[in-house]
């Protein structure tokens, strides 16, 4: 009886969270239902149609998918995205994990106002640094190199990193750092023992997002990268699909749907890091 | 056990830097030709870098229409598809690294860029007689300036065409209106048949609003004459001017009728100009005519891949407005510069002016070669050698003027064409919002 | 917190020097040419800044820009706390959870496509549409992305639909930090699960929340691709950086294109003022 109480008084919670899931679904739904069918019957009924006639085999397709798989250098594209995609992740996570660690332990002069530039350096407009960066990396023979676009990510991606891992940081209970430094630890082992360990949840949605966007990015790969088979990666490929007229779009739902599924593996392999208690008890808000 | 998924991070980091420098060296050797030609080619293992806004079908021709000077000289072509070229190429000029060739959607942006010295003057090294003979006049006088050669046309379209379903028409009895009063009288008698003389479609994306900038052309042409025409793309005349008002009101009188319209003004602006022409193959027709150019032909048959040209789907010419006038010809596209002067880029610049490459993407379809040489039978079907024809045949061919115009008025023009047919009683002001735009992109 | 002189340096150096770079150069060379022409040859004076300040395209994009932040900071940070607290409390979390984050998955070449499927005027194509005259036959269509009356409102609910995951991603964390404990000391003394909201797990997460809302206003300043790709600006859509995107590739102005950005720089600086104070906050108080 109380049980069943309980899954009624819950009733309302389901439908809510159910409710939001499936209207976030939606359009998404729509697009892979969309990306089975063909040209043709995408640019003329909608997708929901297939729901009345889901037996009509004229409109069901795989052509999509084939056509954009077998673009030329599809592989090396992907390749490409990963070469890119995992050291702009992990180097600017790395190298902002110490900066906002010094600016949550440790008392240095111009602390604030450095920090506070970091902040203010969110809002710059990428496209404002686009010639000065791209000059300077044509001086020194770098553009059109991995490393070009590794030093770009990581340079456009250290404010946010530096800011949200500087929030987590310096949310953890001062005891814990001062009990370690009366036991003689160092701020280099404090950092790898403690500070680290304790801020695995807001690193891996870090590490997810940066991810993300990396993955994702066709601006910046454009610019100092360019869009040459040997180093494009999938963005540009699949940007490419559409001619200059905007005629085959039909393709591109098969191709958002084959460049989604490495950023979902991700992201559910992230997933474990955010379990409940990871902290609880440790930390006091 | 965290310390260690960190520890992990780091040398899958390391790992990936050496394996993607390791590719990096390892590409070269990849890259290199499979077969061995025993005699030395001109540029064997030289890259020639060109950026354009071709992908899908485009690139491919493209990629076909460089091959065999590929195989000749043994230079590799490094292509760039990205319809962000403004951005790229942009940056990549002012950063000191600019591409060896440029494909350029427009004479403005060429000229632009000659304007600011980054590009190479064609004629230190291309015949100007042999030019001269491979290319009508007002092909090179668009490409020029100062006196220099900059741009090469290699592909392009004719845009005074109205597309309309034969069978169709033949099954209502209409016939192919000769004059603008007829045109109206046909639409008048579809809509009094019951049905919806025009589909019309603005949506383009960055771009949208551009098939009413050619509208507008075709109708300044035909009004106001090709001598006002040209005062006006070189903003002589201001856009305020009569000449150009009353084009704007001519339209109107299609293009804010809600009775001529498929979907109404609302679908004018939210149908992409591609999809636009479907309806004029349903049966009963959405539709039964489509102002578009030459390339449209692509978006039709990949839709309806059974029909065939001139049975189901043709052309007529844009009718005469003012017979003093008579029916010119609006033109349009795209064309090469060179922004390094090397020897393996100046042979590709003459192997694409050659009629023997621009033969390669005229026979695959979707485009015009501007080269005389190009006989009009290579095409894939005879609307588009029609066409062809007309470019030379016709007293009067003018280039698209909004794709003459700075980028700044271009981007005002089919900005306004886009307020206007959601709020046509605001024409004065959108008149002068151009006319501003125009002003200062001239310095004036 | 212990003062230490080098050490600081080490740490937070290559991050400085990074930034200096890639970001502080730029911004440093974008505000000199703020005050040069369009050729960065000749001084202006402030002359970018007037017309940045009194041109009417400018003004539309202010005017979106201020709608963006309302609804769109709004129904990110509140939709995605409400779905990071709901979801925690059913066992399909991780499905309903990978839904909401879907978008952010998607390209932007993705996301127009979707969107299309979303918008379109043909109630064929549109689902909206198809809704809309399905329940109200008389009903005529909406075009959603070129009625200058709905398209702002049009894009922000795509941007909503992109941006809420980010916000629930990072906010459900913070949730499940709140120690079990409290809120079942909390239960016992009676409070019911709202209260429980507002009493415990909102004040617990208010840094977190912060931090989502300073993002999502940061995200609003530079709101672009999304504009660019849907309406590129057209149908009073407008707004800041795609204005700046306009003078600099197709303009080519590039003074008032620097004059904008210099704008966007100095309309953070409320936002950074507000982070240091917090900071400060944290620190006094852990």
């Amino acid at each position: 009886m109380k049980k069943l109480r309980k899954t009624l008084s819950k009733f309302p919670l389901h439908i809510v969270v159910i409710t939001i899931a499936l209207i976030w679904m939606t359009p998404s739904l729509g697009v892979l239902i969309n990306s089975f069918r063909t040209s043709q019957a995408m640019k003329t009924s909608g997708w929901w149609t297939m729901f009345a006639t889901p037996f009509n085999f004229t409109q069901w397709t795989l052509e999509n998918y084939a056509t954009v798989l077998a673009t030329q250098d599809l592989a090396r594209s992907f390749r490409n995205s990963l070469l890119i995609s995992i050291p702009a992740t992990i180097l600017p996570i790395l190298i902002a994990a110490f900066a906002a660690y010094a600016f949550s332990w440790m008392e240095f002069p111009g602390r604030q106002v450095l920090f506070s530039i970091v902040v203010g350096l969110l809002v710059v407009p990428l496209q404002m640094t686009f010639v000065p960066i791209y000059a300077a990396f044509n001086k020194i023979g770098i553009t059109g190199t991995f490393l070009a676009i590794w030093a770009a990510h990581t340079g456009y991606g250290l404010p946010f990193a530096v800011y949200l891992l500087r929030n987590f940081l310096g949310a953890l209970p001062k005891d814990l750092f001062e009990s370690a430094w009366l036991d003689g630890a160092s701020f280099w082992t404090a950092f790898w023992r403690l500070a680290l360990p304790l801020s695995v949840p807001s690193l891996a949605s870090l590490a997810i997002f940066q991810f993300l966007w990396v993955w994702n990015d066709l601006l910046v790969a454009l610019i100092y990268l360019g869009g040459t088979p040997s180093v494009a990666p999938l963005t540009v490929r699949v940007a490419n699909l559409v001619n200059s007229l905007g005629a085959d779009w039909h393709l591109l739902p098969a191709a958002a749907f084959i460049s989604m599924i490495l950023p979902l593996i991700v992201f559910f392999s992230m997933q474990q890091y955010f379990v409940r208690g990871i902290l609880a008890g440790s930390v006091k808000g | 056990m965290r310390r260690k998924v960190i520890g992990v991070l780091v040398s899958v980091l390391m790992l990936i830097t050496l394996f993607a420098t390791a590719c990096g060296t390892a590409t070269p050797t990849e890259e290199a030709p499979a077969t061995e030609e025993p005699e030395a080619r001109e540029f064997e293992g030289e890259t020639v870098s060109v950026i354009a806004t071709w992908g899908g079908d485009e690139q491919e021709s493209f990629m076909a229409m460089i091959a065999p000077w590929e195989e000749r000289t043994g230079a590799t072509v490094e292509y760039e598809g990205t319809r962000d070229l403004n951005a790229v190429l942009n940056t990549r000029v002012e950063g000191g690294n600019p591409p060896d060739v440029a494909g350029l959607p427009g004479p403005a942006v060429l000229q632009q860029f000659a304007a600011d010295g980054h590009l190479v003057d064609l004629n230190t090294f291309l015949d100007q007689a042999t030019l001269e003979e491979q290319y009508d006049d007002s092909w090179l006088e668009l490409a020029s300036f100062e006196g220099g050669l900059y741009g090469l046309f290699t592909k392009v379209a004719v845009k005074s065409l109205i597309w309309y379903n034969p069978k169709a028409f033949d099954a209502a009895g209409y016939a192919i209106p000769e004059s603008w009063d007829e045109l109206l009288a046909l639409s008048d008698q579809i809509v009094a048949d019951g049905g919806t003389p025009w589909c019309i479609g603005l949506e383009s994306g960055a771009a949208s609003g551009w098939p009413g900038t050619d509208w507008i052309e075709d109708i300044v042409l035909r009004t106001a004459g090709a001598e006002t025409y040209d005062q006006w793309r070189r903003h002589e005349i201001p856009w305020t001017d009569d000449a150009v008002r009353n084009a704007w009101e001519t339209w109107g009188t299609i293009v804010t009728n809600e009775d001529y319209l498929d979907g109404g003004t609302t679908g004018v602006l939210a149908t992409n100009f591609g999809e636009s022409p479907y309806p004029m193959f349903q049966d009963p027709p959405g539709c039964y005519m489509h102002r578009q150019a030459t390339f449209i032909e692509g978006f039709i048959t990949d839709q309806f891949p059974d029909l065939v040209a001139q049975e189901d789907y043709d052309y007529f010419g844009f009718p005469e407005i003012d017979p003093e006038y008579g029916t010119p010809v609006l033109s349009a596209g795209d064309l090469f510069g060179m922004f390094n002067d090397t020897p393996s880029a100046r042979s590709l610049v003459e192997w694409l002016a050659s009629a023997e490459a621009q033969q390669i993407w005229a026979e695959r379809g979707g485009f015009i070669s501007p080269n005389k040489n190009v006989s009009s039978d290579v095409y894939p079907n005879p609307l588009i050698g029609q066409a062809a024809g007309l470019l030379t045949s016709a007293d009067v061919v003018r280039f698209d003027a909004s794709d003459l115009m700075p980028a700044a008025v271009n981007d005002a023009f089919s900005g306004g064409i886009l307020n206007y047919v959601e709020n046509p009683e605001n024409l004065d002001q959108i008149l002068q919002n151009i006319e501003t735009a125009a002003a200062e992109a001239y310095g004036e | 917190m212990r003062r230490v002189r080098f050490l600081p340096w080490l740490y937070a150096g290559p991050t400085l020097l990074l930034l200096a770079f890639f970001l502080v150069y730029p911004s440093l060379d974008t505000f000199r040419l703020s005050l040069y022409g369009p050729d960065s040859e000749q001084f202006v004076g402030l002359q970018n800044y007037v017309y940045a300040f009194t041109t009417g395209e400018m003004w539309i994009a202010f005017r979106n820009n201020a709608i963006w932040l309302v609804l769109f900071t709004f129904f990110t940070v509140a939709g995605g706390l409400v779905i990071a607290v709901l979801a925690d409390r059913v066992k399909y979390e991780p499905a309903a959870k990978a839904l909401i984050f879907l978008p952010q998955a998607i390209s932007f070449v993705g996301a127009g496509v979707i969107w299309k499927f979303v918008y379109d005027f043909d109630p064929d194509i549109g689902l909206l549409n198809a809704i809309l005259t399905g329940l109200f036959p008389n009903a005529e269509p909406v075009g959603w992305l070129v009625n200058s009356d709905v398209a702002t409102f049009a894009l922000v609910g795509t941007g909503i639909w992109m941006w809420t995951g980010f916000a629930m991603t990072i906010l459900s964390a913070a949730v499940k930090d709140v120690p079990e404990e409290i809120s079942e000391a909390a239960r016992i003394d009676g409070a019911n699960e709202w209260q429980l909201f507002w009493r415990i797990t909102v004040p617990y997460i208010a840094s977190t929340i912060a931090v989502v809302t300073t993002t999502m206003i940061i995200n609003v300043l530079k709101v672009f691709d999304l504009v660019y790709v849907m309406t590129a600006g057209r149908y009073e859509t407008n707004v800041i950086a795609n204005q700046m995107y306009k003078e600099l590739y197709i303009n080519r102005q590039n003074g008032r294109a620097s004059a904008i950005a210099v704008i966007l720089l100095l309309a953070i600086v409320p936002v950074m003022l507000f982070n240091i104070r917090r900071f400060q906050e944290q620190e006094a108080m852990r």
